[in-house]
């Protein structure tokens, strides 16, 4: 599959990762290589195979609805970038 | 003291032959003079560390030191210790102090066990040499020009180089038998879920396991004594019963099944690194073993497979790390999205920030059936041959690596070179099978490993077999002449 740098660029939108302009055609080309080694699997026949997610086909356990953490808010936000009162600061969202 | 196994430490601090402070501090002495050019340390604690070993001194003088007390380890920097920074090699990491300790790092402690440092890794433990770093890589020491392999390639260094008789590593796709091949080293990855990932950085959560890094067979298996066990906070956490990993170790092999995959043995193997392994072969085969050809008939698909499932698996565990709670923040963001997209920038390197947007691809609407979908169906085949092959032999074995350790820089412009120097250790991952690397060889003076694959849940036949070479062999005991003059 053939990728464009328009392409990449939503990709990183999405993914929430600034790309610069000077760097888009290395990351594109880059991409690009890993996207046609992988795209060797278009060939594999996979009718009627069921998809699987973990190699135990394990699935998500439950437990009982008990509260079993404790409150650690403070030992939390001492490693925060930003806080105050108890909250964790960002820029401005709502003007 | 520093040339001694776990075993002979264990023996050692309960005769008194030495303190775990005395050890300790040899320990600490070695790293302080070699660690310097081979930077397979992010973090050492010599204060905690020491501090440890007194604690466990006094419960050997006690009589109430578990069986591990005084022994001690490195961790690679992807556990989380309280108080203590975990970076995962990343710069988003660098100035990260878990306010909690990692479920193996609390049953290290529990055992007694005496933390030297966190190792160089691969930045989140993606990269197979080590090169991907923020703090540079850790170097090979059988050749400092080379690499150590990686991703635990600072825990295979520090234990090849005799700074740490053992260390703790991750494999998500050969990150611990791969290193341990490249150092000399023997190391194990165990079956999914036999280890808790509970406080282990994640990469891809349906592949991660924590295993082993040691010199011998036999001490892989008192670690795994104290690491493997089911944990209520690991929701894929296995809860099969933990046997005592040592009790299989002296079994004859005689009858023992070893299945050859063909795939392994093909044209991308070095011819001398084949020669090494085809000798390995032959001791096993004359302890008693029967070799048997078998095929694994979808091995061509492991590689890009893996190269999906793991990546996508990374872009949704990695999406944590937005400059809010912890970790790095870029500076002066002018609004939220400059915050995250700026942060996730800066934050990562550049193969991490491929595997982001190649997992990202993979999972965006309208790809998600030709690439996810696909893969995970690929991912059923690729067990199935395996679980087809144990229905005639009991383990698997062959090279881990395609060659010996490759020079720095080597690789590392071309991504798709250095994916394929996982092409024998993947399979394991993607079938959740545990693997192991055992010192076979040495090609132009680097080691080589000889790679076994064992059946879920089938350690004590792994270290059966790692163990019963090891007593026919002297390849683990070989070292690197490193500057220092040797060893003491």
């Amino acid at each position: 599959m053939s990728i464009e740098q328009s392409d990449i660029q939503s990709i990183a939108e999405l993914a929430r990762i600034r790309v610069s302009d000077d760097q888009l055609e290395e990351v594109t080309e880059r991409i690009q290589s890993i996207l046609s080694m992988v795209d060797q699997l278009q060939a594999a026949d996979t009718a009627n195979i069921e998809p699987m997610a973990n190699p135990l086909d394990a699935t998500a356990r439950l437990r009982a609805d008990e509260v079993t953490e404790t409150n650690q808010r403070e030992a939390f936000q001492a490693i925060a970038p930003a806080v105050e009162n108890g909250l964790y600061l960002v820029p401005k969202v709502i003007e | 003291m520093i040339n001694h196994t776990v075993a002979e430490l264990i023996s050692g601090l309960s005769e008194k032959q030495f303190s775990s402070e005395e050890l300790t501090q040899a320990f600490l002495d070695r790293i302080a003079s070699l660690d310097g050019s081979l930077n397979s340390f992010i973090t050492v604690d010599s204060d905690h560390a020491i501090a440890s070993a007194r604690k466990a001194d006094a419960e050997r003088a006690a009589g109430t030191a578990p069986a591990l007390a005084g022994v001690p380890i490195a961790h690679k920097d992807i556990f989380c210790t309280a108080g203590i920074k975990t970076s995962c090699g990343s710069r988003m990491l660098d100035n990260f102090v878990p306010p909690y300790d990692a479920t193996l790092i609390k049953r290290f402690q529990a055992n007694g066990c005496v933390m030297l440092g966190k190792t160089n890794m691969d930045e989140f433990a993606m990269g197979s040499s080590n090169e991907n770093s923020f703090y540079g890589p850790a170097l090979n020491p059988w050749d400092k020009d080379c690499v150590p392999g990686g991703s635990s390639g600072g825990s295979a260094a520090a234990v090849a180089a005799r700074m740490a008789p053992a260390a703790t590593g991750t494999d998500t796709g050969g990150s611990i038998r791969q290193p341990a091949a490249f150092c000399g080293i023997t190391g194990l990855k165990p079956t999914y879920g036999r280890v808790s990932r509970l406080g282990m950085v994640a990469f891809a959560s349906s592949l991660d396991q924590a295993g082993p890094m040691a010199r011998t067979a036999e001490d892989c298996a008192l670690l795994l004594n104290v690491m493997a066990g089911h944990d209520a906070g690991d929701s894929t956490s296995a809860t099969e019963s933990v046997p005592d990993y040592t009790a299989s170790l002296e079994n004859s092999l005689e009858g023992v099944r070893i299945g050859l995959p063909s795939q392994f043995f093909g044209a991308g193997l070095d011819a001398q690194t084949g020669k090494c392994i085809d000798e390995a072969l032959k001791v096993l085969e004359q302890r008693g073993a029967i070799l048997k050809e078998v095929s694994l008939p979808h091995s061509d698909l492991t590689i890009p497979t893996y190269y999906i499932v793991a990546p996508a698996e990374a872009s949704t565990n990695l999406s944590r790390f937005d400059g809010v709670r912890y970790g790095y923040r870029c500076e002066d963001p002018v609004d939220l999205h400059d915050l995250y997209t700026r942060t996730r920038e800066e934050g990562f390197g550049d193969e991490v920030k491929r595997r982001i947007l190649v997992g990202t691809y993979a999972l965006s609407a309208g790809y998600y059936d030709a690439y996810y979908r696909k893969a995970q169906q690929a991912r059923r085949l690729i067990r199935q041959d395996f679980l087809d092959c144990f229905a005639d032999v009991d383990i698997i074995a062959g090279p881990t690596t395609p060659g010996p350790a490759f020079a720095l820089g080597a690789k590392s412009d071309d991504p798709v070179s250095m994916y394929l120097e996982d092409v024998y250790t993947l399979a394991a991952n993607l079938a959740g099978l545990p693997g192991m690397s055992v010192p076979a060889g040495l090609v132009e003076g680097k080691p080589v490993g000889l790679q076994l694959i064992g059946q879920h849940f089938g350690e004590p036949a792994l270290l059966n077999v790692a163990h019963q070479f090891q007593l026919a062999t002297d390849w683990h005991l070989k070292q690197p002449q490193l500057e220092t003059g040797g060893v003491s």
